[in-house]
């Protein structure tokens, strides 16, 4: 596998989100509005890049025994920096996106490419996936939100295009699984051809 | 480079290297972050009180003081003076009447009591209902009120606040927040 498919196996392929079906909380809890998804989804794939080349890094040098915690010591770090730096600078996204920044820390997409992934390759590599990972997530968030937020609320990143309420439903919680539904059941088609 | 062995003192060594580098890298942001982090909720603050009282120009935040409520606790009240005169006060107020958590809000208020303008500081109500009470359509009929004789009630409960449709809850919790903050600055002798 060349690095143009590590990366690229992220957006269809092995999507976090639409195949995997990994860390679907935050997926669900934060694509009210398109860029609510695509904010999470930025932070998270800072998260995971960093992390990913810091543990592909020290793979070698944490025994197999303590990997799980000195993993999460090093994703939680990274974290954190996001959680100060958007404090810091951009308010009003780390005010909507509130406690899932902390709660990047245990999404399983994270530690779950440490685990299956940067442990085991080299650091350019893990970079790749990390990015790829990432990138596939945040499309995964903003596609997500975008639909939400255009049948729910009738706009389209903060700019509103029809007058009044739209579907209600989709901006709240069961509207999320019914999207999120029809996105994987679309996936699934494209990859059946 | 051989994998490490998993023996006691490789995974001490290890986990206390890991953690000790975290901690560090960790300071270090939040040093870099603390004064960009406390600019801009001072900012934040500013601007809320900018938009629910008129023009002053002392500096509310500096002349903060707090009233009780009378229900054992305490509001921020941020005077708002324009050459050394009162034009009105911002408070810092609550609720926790609200439909999912409590709702704080920035009610401004002339010297003789009236609204003049509130603005919605922190709720986690229902998007898409409760979410509306932070549209001038809902907030913008208590401008120029004086709730003496405009009774803080919704229509439901013989009041004359139009409240947002499928949220009286919301609407109501609004209604104690401002309520609140009135009672406050009456209790507290300012006219």
């Amino acid at each position: 596998m060349n690095q143009f498919q590590n990366f690229t196996k992220g957006l269809l392929k092995e999507n976090p989100i639409l195949v995997l079906v990994l860390g679907t909380c935050p997926t669900l809890a934060t694509t009210s509005s398109s860029l609510n998804g695509m904010g999470m989804g930025l932070a998270t794939t800072f998260v995971l890049i960093c992390s990913n080349a810091v543990i592909s890094l020290l793979s070698k040098m944490i025994p197999d025994k303590v990997r799980i915690p000195a993993f999460i010591v090093v994703i939680a770090s990274f974290v954190t920096v996001v959680d100060l730096v958007m404090q810091a600078y951009v308010p009003d996204l780390y005010k909507t996106l509130g406690i899932f920044i902390p709660l990047i820390v245990v999404n399983c997409i994270v530690l779950g490419r440490a685990e299956a992934f940067a442990s085991k390759n080299t650091v350019w590599s893990s970079l790749i996936d990390g990015a790829g990972m990432g990138f596939g997530f945040t499309l995964a968030l903003g596609v997500l939100g975008a639909f939400r937020e255009i049948l729910g609320s009738g706009s389209l990143f903060g700019h509103k295009f029809i007058q009044g309420d739209g579907i209600l439903v989709f901006i709240l919680a069961p509207g999320a699984f019914i999207a999120l539904g029809y996105m994987i059941a679309l996936v699934n088609k494209i990859k059946q051809k | 480079m051989a994998k490490t062995e998993s023996t006691f003192r490789n995974m001490a060594l290890s986990l206390t290297l890991i953690a000790l580098v975290s901690s560090a890298l960790l300071g270090f942001v939040y040093e870099a972050t603390k004064k960009p982090i406390a600019l801009s909720n001072l900012n934040k603050k500013l601007d809320a009180i900018r938009q629910v009282v008129p023009e002053f120009n002392n500096n509310p935040n500096d002349e903060m003081f707090r009233l009780p409520t009378g229900e054992g606790d305490s509001l921020e009240v941020y005077p708002a003076k324009k050459d050394n005169v009162i034009t009105g006060y911002a408070v810092n107020t609550y609720t926790n009447r609200g439909f999912s958590g409590n709702i704080k809000l920035m009610a401004g208020f002339r010297p003789d009591g009236s609204i003049i303008n509130i603005a919605v500081l922190e709720h986690k109500e229902t998007p898409g209902l409760g979410t509306k009470m932070a549209d001038p359509a809902f907030k913008d009929q208590f401008n120029e009120k004086n709730p003496a004789e405009f009774e803080l009630s919704v229509k439901k409960d013989g009041g004359p606040v139009d409240a947002i449709t499928a949220a009286t809850i919301s609407s109501r919790a609004f209604c104690d927040a401002v309520q609140r903050a009135y009672n406050t600055l009456q209790k507290g002798g300012i006219k």
